[in-house]
């Protein structure tokens, strides 16, 4: 599903913020993606979306080649991937049911494909009698879970993680990596950044460690 | 029996994102409706921002359909004038009365000549005092300073250039006429001042266009970095440029749509209270001059070319920024 072959990532001041990595992620399969903060995480997972290009190396998502892959195809491409931010990146003037909603919006979905859609995802989640509140209004942890819902509403193949537990309790954050399991166990291939290492070791998916833009083992 | 075959999309794992082109273009109509809405409300969140933008721009739009106006009156006043191709015979001071009804008999037996009337000294005179207003100060003078009078209208073919000239140079070597003047040379020189109101009625519409267009641009950029937020989740999640774009141009096409409607009643307005002194105005000259308003047809024409001018202006910011904001 995904494939980095001797990749790195310069930024434009000269940080190379990832070196030569080389990374195999197979259909269907959950892995971990863990370092210290800077170790490159993030920017793993930029380059998959697209929100980065590689400097070097090659780098294939779904068997497509994605050094060659022309802007216009970028909004196509993203949408394949479910993503989950740290900061769930929600609109705040609508909303959990229009957040959710957005990428079958985009998509072209027709009207009432949209509805059930939207509620099966938050369904998923536990947010179903929560699908009028404002972002502003929910818990954090549930603030996460409109993210989840959003990021799994299209029902993509692969579904990418950035620290999704990060301002979480123990309590939450087991429940949310509990939802990314259930994800797995669906077929959907899943890539979880994450440091909460104590949590990461108790499910049985691979780790990947990053040590300064470097694969260390995985 | 052969089982019916059932055609199966390739096996997409759990995905199933295929949206069949009916539903794409149902979806696609819906989302326009709904972002025509949006941006109707977003007009409505901020009245008095919205209104004072779509005043200015009301304004920049209604003094050129003002000036258009005032032009194509003077326009028709001036094609009216155009018909009549009078000659204005002044007499050599120095000639008396019956020499000068002498001088209008012999010209009337001309065939160039329709119909003429002889003015003498004292007629012109009175004609003056009556309508010039001056009558007091001409009291003043001991002598009449005018020259006596013969108006000539030509007969039909004559009435137009260039035999007008011809005949108007002819009988102003007659003996006894001081000069011949026809009233052309006035029709002229309106026709050049209304060319020359025309391309500065020109110049100026394109001025305030492209004011218009900066207006709503500026709106619209604004509007662009208050929706920063919306912007980079859209693209995150994989909206198309037209997708992003969309909404602001249907905000740019809504601003030029109303600005247009309200300089059309701007306009209006601004007619009516001219009105009054116009028709004051045209009675003093008797004619029977009838002034042209703002019609449906030049009022529509407007309102397309300012929801023109907004589309475009918001199409400038939406090109200028909406490059400058990616997902990082």
């Amino acid at each position: 599903m995904i494939e980095f072959d001797n990749v790195s990532l310069r930024y434009p001041n000269g940080f190379e913020a990832l070196s030569q990595v080389d990374l195999r992620l197979a259909r269907g399969e959950m892995a971990f993606l863990t370092g210290h903060s800077g170790a490159g995480k993030s920017s793993l997972l930029k380059l998959i979306m697209l929100m980065e290009r590689p400097s070097q190396g090659q780098l294939r998502v779904n068997g497509q080649n994605l050094n060659r892959m022309p802007a216009r195809k970028i909004p196509f491409h993203r949408r394949k991937i479910g993503v989950i931010h740290q900061n769930h990146q929600l609109l705040f003037d609508r909303t959990a049911f229009d957040n959710v909603a957005l990428p079958l919006l985009i998509a072209g979905y027709e009207r009432d494909a949209i509805g059930r859609r939207v509620r099966a995802a938050l369904a998923k989640v536990g947010l179903l009698e929560k699908e009028k509140f404002n972002p502003i209004q929910l818990s954090s942890g549930e603030q996460q879970r409109v993210g989840i819902a959003r990021a799994i509403v299209n029902k993509p193949q692969l579904l990418l993680a950035d620290e999704p537990t990060g301002n979480l309790d123990p309590r939450l954050s087991a429940e949310i990596m509990g939802l990314f399991h259930q994800f797995n166990q669906v077929g959907v291939t899943v890539l979880v950044a994450s440091h909460d290492l104590a949590l990461i070791s108790r499910l049985p998916h691979r780790v990947i460690t990053l040590q300064k833009g470097r694969v260390h083992h995985g | 029996m052969a089982e019916p075959t059932v055609k199966r999309p390739a096996p997409q794992g759990a995905s199933s994102q295929r949206v069949s082109w009916q539903d794409r273009g149902r979806s696609y109509l819906h989302h326009h409706r709904q972002v025509a809405a949006e941006s109707l409300r977003r007009l409505r969140t901020a009245p008095l921002n919205s209104l004072m933008t779509l005043l200015v721009m009301a304004i920049a739009l209604s003094l050129p359909g003002l000036l258009y106006v005032g032009l194509s009156n003077a326009q028709s006043l001036s094609h009216q004038w155009q018909g009549e191709g009078q000659i204005s015979l002044y007499l050599q001071p120095g000639l008396d009365s019956a020499a000068g009804e002498d001088l209008a008999q012999q010209l009337r037996a001309n065939a160039q000549v329709e119909t003429l009337s002889y003015l003498s000294p004292d007629d012109a005179l009175a004609e003056f005092q009556q309508f010039s207003g001056f009558g007091e100060a001409l009291d003043q003078l001991q002598a009449n300073p005018l020259p006596a009078v013969i108006l000539v209208t030509p007969s039909p073919e004559y009435r137009r250039q260039p035999a007008l000239e011809q005949l108007r140079q002819l009988l102003g070597s007659v003996d006894g006429v001081a000069e011949a003047q026809s009233d052309q040379a006035w029709v002229a020189r309106l026709n050049q001042i209304i060319a020359l109101g025309e391309r500065i009625t020109g110049l100026l519409a394109v001025l305030l266009a492209t004011a218009v267009v900066l207006v709503v641009g500026n709106t619209i950029r604004l509007e662009i970095e208050n929706r920063r937020e919306e912007i980079l989740v859209v693209k995150l999640v994989g909206g198309t440029d037209a997708f992003v774009r969309r909404p602001f141009l249907y905000s740019g096409f809504c601003y030029g749509l109303f600005s247009g409607v309200l300089a059309w009643g701007l306009i209006l307005a601004g007619l009516w209270l001219l009105s009054e002194p116009v028709g004051a105005l045209v009675s003093l000259y008797e004619g029977s001059f009838a002034p042209a308003g703002f019609g449906p047809l030049p009022g529509l024409v407007l309102v397309f070319i300012s929801a023109l001018m907004g589309v475009l202006g918001a199409w400038i910011a939406v090109v200028r920024h909406l490059h400058a904001i990616e997902p990082r």
